[in-house]
């Protein structure tokens, strides 16, 4: 399988503080790779430098080949190429769920009305929200709220999905719901890359498991199951020891 | 007293100042709302940071808000000719109108459009939206409850100022007020002018509060 996304000695620092340091990542089409680790380990800095949400000191970020810069004007045509979901939804809160959805398709990627409506009612049949298209933001629980959100990534085609725990601010009978919308992405063969503490989710999803600290890759490995069942470096155990009651 | 010629004298004190403040407080966005845009966007956290520019316009607004309305009305007779032609009446009245509610208009329009959460603005960006279609089709939209809301505002202020105006013959309610109920004790015909003055405030307040109202879908 071809490489779609590629990160060489990536290094990210706020002031004085290194947020990442050195990171080295190879993503494949079709691959969905989860990122674990503590809170502030730099996960989710790390998925908002690659669409360029957030400047890079240095390092080389690809995605299909084309450099990741920010603050450069290409930027918006490699973005339209990064689909990203946010932890609060990032619904705009005066438009409706139709036209939430619609809004880059047809302003940014310049595609007709019908055309992006047409894809957009038949991606909400799919996460059974098609009933709640003329609803606003607010009328929505914050389940519907998020799958409204990856129907809105989807419909711009992108090569890559950014989920930036995207299950953290909502109560746990809705977790699954957005859940299992994620599970049939992967299974259709999306590429995804995914920060999250829900760890049997991450269990159930990934291809691959990117545990960091620190802003460092402390583990990295296609052996899902081996990691979670007994992680390499005493960081993972320790750190996957938090989840489990005894 | 209150004969045609006052009342009709009236009716055209009421088309004045409705006039007067409405077509200024359009030109006070016409320049206000892009400066209102440009400074939001050219400060520190905004789409396009450029510390120059929001300099400039930060220094401009505030110098042209401190000068007392009065003294604008005059310092501005020249510049007044220029464009009107006259110094006095409706139509002279809206250059100093527009000059003075401007870069208040700017202020309020910034601190509307630095209410959009920054998240939306963000999932703008991660879509790949350049930051002109960010603020055309993202702030400005997701901002029109509070625009409109200082609008109204705005709207409430120009009249009262238009008001102020009377005193340099500023034509309108507020001439009248000053003319007669000042120079010529004509009580009477200055609560008359006041009232009006207070129906056509509450006119405005309560339009552009429906509207806003009307606009929300936040709440």
């Amino acid at each position: 399988m071809s490489e779609l996304l590629k990160v060489t000695h990536l290094h990210k620092e706020f002031g004085p503080n290194v947020v990442l340091k050195d990171i080295n990542l190879s993503v494949k089409k079709g691959e969905v790779v989860v990122i674990i680790g503590p809170s502030g380990c730099g996960k989710s800095t790390f998925l908002r430098c690659l669409n360029g949400l957030e400047e890079i000191q240095s390092g080389v970020i690809t995605v299909d080949g084309l450099p990741v810069e920010a603050g450069k004007r290409d930027i918006t045509k490699l973005r339209q190429k990064i689909g990203m979901v946010f932890q609060s939804y990032e619904l705009f809160p005066h438009k409706t769920v139709l036209e939430n959805i619609i809004l880059a398709p047809t302003k940014v990627q310049k595609r007709t009305r019908e055309d992006a409506v047409k894809e957009a009612l038949e991606l909400l049949d799919k996460v059974d929200l098609v009933d709640k298209k003329d609803y606003y933001p607010r009328q929505l629980s914050g389940g519907q709220k998020q799958r409204v959100a990856i129907v809105r990534a989807l419909l711009m085609h992108p090569e890559v999905i950014l989920f930036d725990e995207v299950t953290a601010a909502l109560d746990p009978e809705m977790v699954h719901e957005v859940l299992e919308t994620m599970l049939a992405l992967a299974k259709a063969g999306s590429t995804m890359l995914i920060v999250t503490h829900e760890m049997e989710f991450a269990k159930a999803i990934a291809d691959r498991i990117i545990f960091l600290d620190k802003g460092d890759i402390v583990e990295e490995t296609e052996d899902v199951k081996g990691f979670f069942a007994e992680p390499e470096t005493e960081r993972a155990k320790k750190f996957l020891k938090t989840f489990a009651y005894e | 007293m209150w004969d045609s010629t006052t009342i009709n004298m009236i009716l055209e004190g009421i088309v004045g100042t409705v006039y007067m403040s409405i077509v200024s407080t359009f030109f006070g966005y016409v320049l206000g709302l892009p400066m209102g845009v440009l400074l939001t966007i050219s400060d520190k956290d905004g789409l396009r940071p450029n510390r120059a520019l929001y300099k400039v316009l930060d220094a401009t607004s505030n110098v042209v808000r401190s000068i007392p309305f009065v003294i604008l009305l005059i310092l501005l007779i020249p510049f007044t000719r220029l464009v009107v032609g006259k110094s006095y009446g409706t139509s002279a009245t809206i250059v100093p109108l527009v000059i003075c509610a401007a870069p208040y208009i700017a202020r309020m329009v910034e601190s509307s459009l630095k209410e959009v959460d920054d998240g939306v603005i963000e999932a703008a960006k991660a879509m790949g939206a350049s930051n002109i279609q960010i603020v055309f089709k993202v702030l400005l939209v997701e901002a029109r409850t509070s625009l409109i809301t200082n609008a109204t505002i705005a709207l409430g202020t120009v009249l009262g100022y238009s008001a102020m105006a009377g005193t340099v013959g500023g034509g309108g309610l507020g001439d009248i007020a000053v003319r007669y109920g000042y120079y010529r004790y004509q009580l009477d015909i200055m609560i008359v002018t006041v009232i009006l003055l207070i129906v056509l405030f509450q006119i405005f307040q309560n339009t552009g509060m429906f509207i806003a109202r009307k606009l929300n879908h936040k709440i």
